[in-house]
């Protein structure tokens, strides 16, 4: 392997800007791939403008985890007007390469399935790559559907407005009879332009933007964030900061693999857990609430450490509230586990088989679900996460029971992390100052939030501000999953596969 | 079967006695905002730049407090470094006009009874057709919850409902985003007449976090005419629940 093609890191400190070979788009064409056979996954990738002058030429970053040796690798290049994609190769790039044509109308050539990702006009005053008119907004979900032609196919399509009080996102499925054959998913309904809000930062509104960014999973983005800035400062969170963090990330978690729980046994008509859980989410989000106020844990993470401390009295809240809801919850949940109706419809829904959650990048629950060790938290840790975790949760079906049952042993996972970390809170300050950012660098933060890995990369400026920013929620890889899950199924089980993946709109749209 | 009624008798009846016994909330909770008095002109002008959503403004002198842009910070400056406002515990947040948002030291008016032709339609029964149009799933998660066990939305006769042809209204979340302001406005026009119009939370009501992006719209008063604004980000259920019941007129007292 080419060591002086890359750079290899650990996330958690910035990278100079200068450090980084500048490779030609074969060499990292290469090296990319060279890295992705040693079992690297692309963990983000994006481009951005070399110079505001000159609109024309783009800069892509590659950023790839190699989980077993908790260390990045980063490679650049320089390209223009278009490039041969690399998503045949690649899979896991196909929605990246998307991005890329949508926001600066590169061309990636070869690309099988080049459409918009989220209905935005191009950031840079270049041709909209699908000729669609300069000047106007672009029309969510105009573009070409995937179409299977037969006798007795059908189509059906849903959304973007659902039935629920959920978001909003367009389904396609191309049907014969009752059987999905193909899913087509098309988002973009959300899209805020958190990115580009970003530039120019770190500015005062920005942590609430990104408390926003995907809103049940404020304490995973907001700590992404912080982490970054904190790497870009090259500056640490004081530990007991860390371990307020690591505790209220573990409560997102609880909330959120609850009310899920609650959900799916909801979509099976299997209402005890369905009830019970949709009450105990509330309580373990009121608990968030007993320590910043917000039941979404909003105000908590900052960069330079936390908003709230975790002290005496609200320290016993906890350890019993927690308590008699570790009771409650066991309660409720294994109810359904326990209950054969549940199982035979949970068992053999909606499978992805490990070589394609492989191939699509897919993270977090979605691929520890297929067989796939991915979690950050064992792999990239950060703050009081160093050696503090070591038994990821991991099944091997790929199914609905698989992605179900990964969160019902997360459930008792993170209750009894929480316990461990509330008995040791180190004592100390909870925040110190940031200082400015270092120019020209590059940084990444990782951190496992309920759904996957929440992915943050900025690039400083000369100046020191923000020059790019982006993120990667767990959503944007795993919406793939979703639909390969629906292949070959009936689709009255789509509200039940939907459901064991729980994906973020927002998150993807940002 | 057995296991299922055992485990139901352990976890009781959870279903609270709100709205005859009020709710508590954390300590720490962020609720209505009081101005500070006899602010200086130096503090009053300082704390009105420092908000980043323009939720301040000098009001004759005093300071006033825009409910509807506020985010009810944790680390609001206004209220942190120049003691201009302090937040109070009170959930109590919804009303029925915009400018009714606007806080300053008179006392809040809290939303109205509908009026006797509207009341009499769905004071009993409220359907409500739910858009989310940007929002991050905080105020839509917090929407769902009334629906639980806890809140049982349903015993004041009030449900959310899968189409607008069953709806009475329609409660809308988020900023209203260039991709969905078409959905948005369909589903409205969707919706039979007479209809209501609820913007919960601070991007529906002026565009939240988001008011600056060109890819949003400031919430949806400028395309529709509201009749009940829900203040938060996200609002706590019991605000959205309180506006709920203010605008039937179910609320004791």
């Amino acid at each position: 392997m080419n060591h002086a093609t890359l750079v290899r890191f650990r996330h958690g400190f910035g990278v100079p800007l200068a450090d980084i070979p500048q490779l030609s788009y074969d060499e990292f064409r290469e090296s990319l791939l060279e890295e992705v056979t040693a079992d690297a996954r692309v963990a983000a990738y994006f481009g951005r403008p070399v110079s505001q002058n000159n609109g024309e030429e783009i800069e892509i970053f590659a950023i790839l985890a190699h989980d077993w040796r908790g260390e990045l690798a980063l490679l650049r290049t320089r390209v223009s007007g278009s490039f041969p994609s690399l998503t045949l190769e690649c899979p896991q790039l196909h929605l990246f390469e998307r991005e890329l044509a949508e926001q600066f109308g590169l061309h990636p050539e070869g690309h099988p399935w080049l459409k918009p990702v989220r209905f935005h006009r191009p950031w840079l005053e270049v041709d909209d790559i699908w000729g669609r008119p300069q000047g106007e907004h672009p029309i969510p979900r105009d573009m070409e559907f995937y179409r299977v032609e037969g006798e007795e196919v059908h189509e059906v399509a849903v959304g973007p407005v659902h039935a629920g009080v959920i978001e909003p996102g367009h389904f396609r499925f191309q049907c014969h009879g009752e059987e999905v054959m193909h899913l087509e998913i098309s988002l973009g309904y959300q899209h805020r332009g958190i990115e580009q809000m970003l530039i120019g930062g770190p500015h005062p509104a920005a942590i609430y933007q990104v408390e926003a960014a995907a809103g049940d999973t404020s304490i995973g983005h907001a700590t992404a964030y912080s982490q970054l800035l904190e790497s870009l400062a090259y500056s640490a969170p004081p530990p007991r900061a860390q371990t307020i963090r690591a505790i209220a990330l573990e409560l997102e978690r609880l909330a959120n693999h609850v009310g899920d729980i609650g959900a799916l046994a909801g979509d099976v008509g299997f209402l005890p857990t369905a009830s019970f859980c949709g009450r105990l989410r509330g309580d373990y989000l009121n608990l968030t609430a007993e320590l910043c106020g917000s039941r979404f844990g909003r105000g908590l993470v900052r960069p330079g450490g936390v908003g709230f401390d975790l002290n005496g009295a609200l320290l016993q809240t906890f350890s019993t509230r927690l308590k008699g809801l570790e009771r409650d919850t066991r309660g409720a949940i294994d109810l359904c586990f326990d209950s054969p109706s549940v199982l035979a419809r949970f068992e053999g829904t909606g499978t992805v088989s490990t070589d394609d959650a492989e191939a699509l990048g897919l993270v977090g629950v979605a691929a520890r679900a297929c067989g796939l060790v991915r979690d950050s938290r064992l792999h990239h840790p950060l703050g009081s996460w160093a050696g503090g975790f070591d038994t990821p949760v991991i099944e091997l079906d790929g199914d609905v029971f698989a992605r179900s049952n990964i969160r019902r042993r997360e459930v008792y996972a993170s209750l009894e992390l929480i316990k461990q970390l509330l008995k040791r809170l180190p004592a100390g300050e909870i925040s110190s100052p940031l200082g400015s950012l270092a120019p020209d660098s590059l940084a990444v933060a990782l951190c496992e939030g309920w759904r996957g890995e929440v992915v943050h990369a900025a690039i400083t400026d000369s100046e020191g501000r923000i020059g790019r920013y982006k993120i990667v929620d767990p959503s944007f890889h795993n919406w793939s999953g979703l639909a390969m899950a629906l292949r070959g199924q009936q689709i009255s089980d789509f509200p039940l596969c939907n459901k064991s993946f729980n994906l973020s709109y927002c998150g993807f749209d940002l | 079967m057995l296991s299922i009624i055992r485990e139901r008798l352990r976890q009781g009846h959870r279903t609270a006695k709100y709205p005859q016994i009020e709710p508590t909330l954390p300590q720490r909770f962020r609720g209505l905002p009081r101005v500070s008095e006899n602010l200086s002109p130096q503090t009053l002008s300082a704390a009105v730049v420092s908000c980043p959503f323009a939720a301040l403004s000098d009001h004759e002198g005093e300071l006033q407090i825009d409910l509807g842009r506020c985010l009810f910070c944790a680390d609001c400056p206004a209220a942190i470094e120049y003691g201009a406002l302090t937040f109070s515990n009170d959930y109590r947040l919804a009303t029925s006009l915009r400018e009714g948002l606007l806080l300053n030291d008179e006392a809040y008016r809290l939303a109205d009874k509908l009026g006797k032709k509207m009341h009499k339609l769905f004071g009993r029964s409220l359907k409500l057709r739910q858009v989310s149009a940007g929002g991050c799933n905080a105020c839509e998660a917090d929407i769902n919850v009334l629906g639980t066990l806890v809140f049982d939305l349903g015993r004041f006769g009030i449900q959310f409902v899968a189409s607008p042809r069953h709806a009475d209204g329609m409660l809308v979340t988020g900023p209203v985003t260039e991709n969905m302001k078409s959905a948005l406005l369909d589903t409205y026009a969707a919706i039979p007449d007479p209809k209501l119009v609820i913007a919960s939370g601070a991007c529906a009501i002026a565009g939240g976090p988001f008011c600056q992006s060109p890819e949003v719209n400031h919430g949806i008063g400028n395309l529709l005419s509201v009749d009940l604004y829900i203040p938060g980000c996200p609002p706590h259920p019991y605000t959205v629940l309180d506006g709920l019941l203010r605008l039937l007129g179910k609320t004791p007292g």
